[in-house]
């Protein structure tokens, strides 16, 4: 096991950030953390980093104990810290030789790990690192982290405040690494990326919901979900909030997931419904649930 | 070893890429040193004084002529009615005024005694104490001239003998007040800033994830402002030399070893900051107000020490750059060598010794 976690709980104060928390990381497995913000996700990382100790519970990380072995866990893992944490006066190469040096290797010896990535940035590794964009940023950021060639990779919402295109080659980039046999930890509040993952964890408040692989978290939807449109999305919500037989209702993207909680849904007992209330253009269409309506069943 | 010149590398990166900071550096000490030396000064000179002359005789225009011939005060008006006195003070140019009382000569000669009344504006008591004082040695000094030839049975006579600093320049007190404000600021309030920089900027939760060891941090975050410190140092000590003639009775070897002992302290002081502030901000603001606000008001900078009420006097002997302040003065005016100055060096030594001490023991190695 690359991460072990058993009863894991933290609190600050009066607020509890993790209660009860367990689960395992497989050697080279892509393990995701999915919940949404103060779920916990990032009081999780900095225990497993060796940054904060746990009120109770233990955990190891490369089969060394978070408190215990905490200086041979800061040799071998790679972190990425929420916040861009790197020195934004000093440019790309300056960054990433510094993070270089104070693992005791160089840019040279390990490059060919960094290569697919850097070679992105590296037209502009005279730029100082606080004048790059989001996505350069972070996949700066990346290089610094693996540049010692860590056996496990913590990344902390590396994509939140990033583009779609430049999301989208970031976590093509995880795939890659992965493969190196690096184990990735990596949380995230965009359910759309927890598909990608091999396992997934969904936390909120602290607690964790479920730990499956996404397609058996998906699986395990107990109903049928319906994508309800017309003309005012606005009012069809509250319209079918305001349904007597209605399980659950969440707006998603141009459509609204609605559940009904009779075994046999009539279609036409809804369209009339609707149509009482004022709407129009009524479609209503089967369709497949998604980690966010596994994440919102649960967390009801 | 390649870890730890990494650091430093990196350091100076910092130091040299932040114009503020830079400017701090290099400017303040030039900036300060020159302030001090030239516009804030006990001296007087060229003060503006009225005289309100009742008797217009033989003797008072001798009197007015002596004053006026002096390089502290120029007579800037004469007024003919007590009314005025106050009318110009108001107007604020004038610091003081002379009112010689009415048959002034006359008096002297019959009486043996004339009254003239100094009438200085004290919205700024140092300056009108120093007014009053200049204005009763050139009366003396007359006084003496007209009794030249008459002998009298009892007299004393002080003569007073100014050591160490015989023009009473203002400017000897200064530069080692000046050089103490600057190394304490460079040193500590530099090292402490750029320490929580790191925790605010989110760089030491990775540091802290990395192999680099908490010392290596501290020394490297300290190493470069050693060395600036003491290029500041020797700015102040060549200026304070080649523009201010001030003189190095002692041992330069000394003053350099010193300084160097003063700016470690220093450099203590700002790590044990950093370890108990979460932000720039608080680093920024204790140092000021802790460090600062006791350099130049405890230290004896400015205000004697002996003077102060017991409680402060106390509280001084805490203060590192009281101690400072005496060793440069020991060494640069007394010409005192170590002989003499060992209790203080040893007390800064012991000092250094416990803020260091106190701040690894501080230094956290998580984030909480």
């Amino acid at each position: 096991m690359s991460i072990t976690v058993s009863n894991i709980s933290k609190s600050y104060k009066s607020v509890k950030a993790l209660e009860n928390i367990s689960f395992n990381v497989k050697e080279g497995e892509l393990f995701g953390l999915i919940g949404p913000d103060g779920s916990g996700k990032t009081t999780l990382f900095r225990i497993l980093t060796t940054l904060l100790i746990a009120n109770e519970g233990s955990a190891t990380v490369a089969d060394f104990d978070v408190v215990a072995d905490y200086k041979k866990i800061r040799n071998n893992v790679g972190y990425m810290p929420g916040k861009f944490s790197l020195y934004q006066d000093l440019t790309i190469e300056e960054n990433l030789e510094f993070f270089a040096t104070i693992f005791g290797t160089t840019i040279e010896e390990n490059y060919d790990l960094i290569k697919d990535i850097y070679v992105q940035i590296e037209p502009f590794k005279d730029r100082r690192a606080g004048k790059l964009s989001g996505g350069m940023k972070q996949k700066l950021a990346l290089c610094c982290a693996l540049i010692h060639k860590p056996k496990v990779l913590f990344l902390d919402e590396p994509t939140t405040g990033v583009d779609p295109v430049s999301r989208k080659e970031f976590w093509e980039m995880l795939k890659r690494l992965q493969q190196k046999g690096i184990t990735i930890l990596v949380s995230t509040p965009y359910m759309d990326e927890a598909a990608l993952c091999d396992r997934i964890a969904l936390i909120q408040d602290g607690k964790i919901l479920q730990i499956d692989t996404p397609q058996a978290i998906v699986k395990h939807y107990p109903k049928q979900i319906f994508n309800v449109r017309a003309n005012n999305t606005y009012q069809l919500i509250n319209s079918l909030k305001a349904y007597e037989h209605n399980h659950s209702v969440y707006p998603f993207g141009e459509f609204v997931h609605y559940t009904d909680k009779r075994a046999d849904f009539e279609r036409e007992d809804l369209i009339q419904y609707l149509e009482s209330e004022n709407l129009s253009d009524i479609e209503i269409e089967k369709t497949l649930p998604t980690i966010e309506d596994t994440f919102m069943e649960l967390a009801k | 070893m390649k870890r730890f010149i990494g650091f430093i590398k990196k350091e100076f990166y910092h130091i040299f890429r932040d114009r503020r900071s830079l400017f701090i550096l290099f400017g303040m000490p030039i900036a300060q040193i020159m302030l001090f030396g030239f516009a804030i000064t006990n001296e007087i000179n060229n003060v503006d004084i009225a005289v309100l002359d009742h008797s217009k005789d033989a003797t008072t225009k001798e009197i007015i002529n002596k004053i006026s011939v002096s390089k502290y005060f120029s007579i800037n008006q004469f007024i003919d009615r007590e009314s005025d006195i106050e009318t110009i003070f108001k107007k604020g140019k004038v610091k003081a005024v002379l009112n010689f009382e009415t048959g002034f000569s006359k008096k002297l000669i019959t009486n043996h005694k004339a009254t003239i009344q100094i009438i200085t504006d004290a919205t700024d008591p140092n300056t009108a104490n120093t007014i009053s004082n200049y204005v009763n040695a050139i009366l003396q000094k007359y006084q003496k001239g007209l009794n030249e030839d008459i002998t009298i049975a009892y007299q004393i006579v002080p003569q007073t003998r100014m050591v160490y600093n015989p023009e009473l320049k203002s400017v000897y007190m200064f530069v080692p007040g000046v050089m103490t404000i600057i190394l304490m600021l460079v040193s500590a309030m530099m090292t402490s800033i750029s320490i929580t920089r790191e925790k605010e900027l989110g760089t030491m939760e990775i540091l802290l994830v990395s192999p680099i060891k908490p010392i290596q941090v501290i020394v490297g975050k300290v190493f470069p402002y050693i060395f600036l410190s003491i290029i500041n140092a020797i700015v102040i000590v060549v200026l304070s030399i080649f523009i201010f003639k001030m003189p190095v009775q002692g041992s330069l070897f000394l003053l350099a070893f010193e300084s160097v002992l003063f700016i470690i302290t220093a450099l203590a002081l700002g790590i044990l900051i950093s370890t108990i502030s979460a932000t720039q901000q608080t680093a920024m603001m204790i140092s000021l107000m802790g460090l600062m606000l006791p350099v130049i008001l405890l230290s004896g900078f400015i205000f004697p020490i002996s003077s102060m009420p017991l409680p402060l006097q106390v509280i001084s002997n805490i203060i590192p750059a009281k101690w400072f302040i005496i060793i440069i003065k020991g060494i640069m005016l007394k010409g005192v060598g170590v002989q003499y100055l060992w209790k203080e060096t040893l007390i800064l030594v012991g000092m250094t010794i416990f803020f260091i001490g106190l701040s690894v023991k501080k230094y956290k190695i998580r984030l909480e």
